[in-house]
């Protein structure tokens, strides 16, 4: 089983990402924000990281700069998963290692579709 | 609805597209023609049928029609005859046409995602087909999806529907809330209206056909005849492509299944001529 940590500063959110992902065979940690995240991933490196970019304390962005420059931190596929939907977010999150993107709103379709793309599924 | 205005309504589309509308399908109807009766300043559904019925006029009929057949499309569905496309069929042709020259027909164009997925494949391929000139022809039963093609102006959630993300980078421009693919890749495409029931005589050859997830909608006569009109519209080594829930069989004779590749059709002649080849 595939591990999955959703990172979301929104709880509904996270449960929407959750109920999705375990009905596609994911195991699912969650974090609340991009320094949670980090911390989670020093534990223990997930398979993928779905990430917020707009978060309190540390966000997205940051986190991802972080796991890249991070010990091992280059093998977790990441995708963003966020509000930021213009073309300027979506290079700078693509220049900082994403591998995909979503723009919110998601359903169950797009998350199929951008994790089945970078190999998931 | 009532009984006989279902059955008006299947005749009518079973006339002019082929589609096959069993009963279960009523909610359907309701769901996309209520729109139109709305659109017409029409109290219900029953205000048009009564319309229908009454007047037949032509063009009230051909917004049905297509309001009917009209399905939702994403950019490389279901992945697999994009890959075939792209690995097997393309390189194998590029080997067999001394003359440079391809043809790719799109038989349920709808939106335009399948061509310009199409086009997209082949514009990352620009190196390895340079001096090659292709054609992409879109066709669909209803003008008012090609004009949607043809414009490429596509909602944030069709963009993330098979799209990656890094093509979506590359081939589109944002508009507001929409997206819209570049004039390059608008520009492989001619999208034309066409009805499969009618002749495909005018459209000439192709090497390769795309035909996915239209004739579910139709009776199996009605398949069988648009499969053998198909046959003719392309040389012996010509590929069809069909939908995954798809099939030739118990339809035509003039089609093979390839072995491992879900989906891709070739010719019996050439299946038969591969298979003494061994």
């Amino acid at each position: 089983m595939k591990s999955c940590l959703v990172v979301d500063d929104s709880k509904v959110i996270r449960k929407v990402a959750r109920r999705i992902l375990e009905e596609l065979d994911f195991d699912i940690r969650e974090a609340v924000d991009g320094q949670d995240a980090l911390n989670a991933c020093h534990d223990m490196l997930p398979d993928v990281v779905l990430l917020d970019w707009n978060m309190p304390v540390m966000n997205g962005l940051d986190f991802l700069k972080a796991l890249r420059a991070s010990d091992g931190g280059d093998k977790p596929v990441v995708v963003f998963c966020t509000t930021e939907n213009d073309m300027s977010h979506i290079s700078a999150a693509i220049s900082a290692g994403a591998d995909e993107y979503i723009m919110k709103p998601f359903d169950r379709e797009i998350i199929e579709s951008k994790f089945s793309q970078v190999g998931l599924i | 609805m009532r009984k006989e205005d279902f059955e008006l309504l299947s005749k009518i589309l079973k006339e002019r597209s082929g589609l096959v509308l069993s009963e279960d399908k009523v909610y359907l109807l309701e769901s996309r023609l209520t729109p139109i009766a709305r659109k017409k300043g029409m109290e219900t559904l029953d205000d048009l049928i009564n319309e229908i019925r009454l007047r037949r006029k032509e063009d009230l009929l051909r917004e049905v029609t297509d309001a009917m057949t009209t399905n939702e499309s994403f950019f490389f569905r279901d992945n697999t005859p994009f890959d075939l496309f792209k690995e097997d069929v393309l390189p194998a042709l590029m080997k067999n046409r001394a003359n440079k020259r391809l043809r790719i027909w799109c038989a349920a164009a709808s939106t335009g995602q399948e061509p310009y997925s199409l086009g997209i494949i082949l514009k990352e391929m620009e190196t390895q087909l340079s001096g090659w000139k292709i054609e992409i022809i879109g066709t669909d039963l209803s003008q008012d999806v090609l004009d949607k093609a043809k414009a490429g102006i596509y909602s944030q959630f069709e963009v993330q529907r098979g799209l990656p993300i890094k093509l979506l980078m590359k081939y589109f421009t944002q508009a507001g809330e929409m997206w819209q693919i570049s004039e390059d890749i608008r520009n492989m495409v001619t999208y034309k209206p066409y009805n499969l029931l009618d002749s495909f005589g005018m459209l000439g050859k192709f090497d390769v056909i795309f035909c996915r997830n239209v004739l579910i909608y139709f009776h199996q006569d009605t398949k069988a005849d648009v499969l053998n009109r198909l046959r003719e519209q392309m040389p012996e080594d010509g590929t069809l492509f069909l939908g995954a829930a798809e099939t030739v069989l118990g339809l035509t004779d003039k089609f093979k299944p390839v072995s491992g590749k879900r989906g891709l059709y070739k010719t019996s002649e050439y299946m038969t001529q591969a298979l003494k080849a061994g």
